[in-house]
């Protein structure tokens, strides 16, 4: 390791050993923030693998379902039926702090738009859990419609909870992922550059202050019988 | 509150419309971008793409990797998944435990 290019004295050397002390509290704390943030990825991503699995196979059946049910309608027909949803989906989104890395925790509401209410004369607009538990109610007439769509909509809609625990669940991930990455890196340049160089710096200081020590006690030595021998002339 | 957006081809995210969601459906990779960075602007909390498009634009998906909002994230379209958002998941792990744990 490379030895630190400074100048050996006690000043160097005392502020040396309180740095190395810093890095060897920093590298420690690190590590386990790395561990633990690592026991949480592999949990989180683990569930992310097989959510995403069930997440695409439902959407690709439900969009399967859906091209059925646009071949036989007209197009204009088609994006007449469904532009004119009585709900809106809207996310509340709050940072959480996991060991210091922040992520997201977003909660998902459908919310009646204006005027669909389902209790209008109610203060609150409304708001319930945008969960796939409670039926749905289309926003279009049967009329006009087919059947397929009616199935591709609520096959689609039972897709939902999923989908939008996936999104939290990858965003989570994600952060997760590229903080350990940045975490590992300072952990190994504290463990692998940082406290050596540091040590060796220390001991190199240490030597060269006892070799002058030594310096200094042999040449008083030499005075001094140099001073005796002049004394017994 | 924050807007849930989905992007993509028409014949695929449609349906999304009727249940409340706030749909895009770009052409060209100029406008799968400008939706993505419109929605992005307007604080949506989740942009979710298809795969189709995702490909076209992995850049200006990949700058919002960092932040807390939009998550953007990769559907199948009608054609069914193209295993983009698996990769993504073990380029994920990859990066974080050195290589990956979950061959196959």
């Amino acid at each position: 390791m490379a030895r630190l290019n400074v100048s050996p004295t006690r000043m160097v050397l005392q502020d040396l050993t309180r740095r190395l002390a810093t890095a060897k509290r920093g590298h420690k704390l690190l590590k386990d923030k790395q561990d633990e943030l690592m026991r949480n990825f592999i949990v989180a991503i683990r569930k992310n693998m097989t959510l995403r699995d069930q997440v695409e196979e439902a959407l690709s059946k439900s969009f399967k379902d859906f091209m059925l049910a646009s071949a036989v309608m007209s197009p204009e027909r088609l994006e007449q039926a469904v532009s004119f949803s009585k709900f809106q989906v809207v996310a509340a989104v709050e940072k959480e702090n996991m060991m210091s890395v922040h992520v997201p925790s977003i909660r998902f509401h459908q919310q009646a738009l204006p005027g669909f209410g389902p209790d209008e004369t109610g203060e609150d607009p409304g708001q319930t859990p945008a969960s796939s538990s409670q039926p749905m109610s289309q926003s279009y007439g049967y009329a006009q419609t087919t059947v397929d769509l009616d199935e591709a909509i609520s096959s689609l809609h039972a897709t939902m909870d999923m989908l939008l625990e996936l999104a939290e669940l990858e965003k989570v991930c994600q952060l997760l992922a590229a903080d350990i990455e940045s975490t590992r890196r300072r952990v190994n340049a504290l463990e692998y550059r940082t406290i050596p160089n540091l040590e060796e710096t220390i001991t190199y200081i240490r030597m060269k202050l006892d070799e002058n020590e030594r310096a200094t006690i042999t040449r008083l030595m030499k005075v001094k019988d140099m001073i005796s021998e002049e004394g017994a002339l | 509150m924050h807007k849930v957006a989905v992007v993509g081809d028409r014949e695929s995210v449609l349906g999304f419309r009727a249940l409340g969601l706030d749909v895009h459906t770009p052409t060209t990779p100029d406008q799968a971008r400008n939706a993505v960075d419109s929605l992005a602007k307007e604080g949506a909390a989740v942009i979710y793409i298809t795969e189709a498009l995702a490909q076209l634009i992995p850049d200006t998906i990949a700058r919002y990797d960092d932040s807390l909002i939009p998550a953007i994230i990769p559907i199948p379209d009608r054609q069914g998944s193209r295993g983009l958002g698996r990769d993504a998941i073990y380029k994920r792990v990859e990066k974080a435990v050195g290589h990956n744990i979950f061959n196959d």
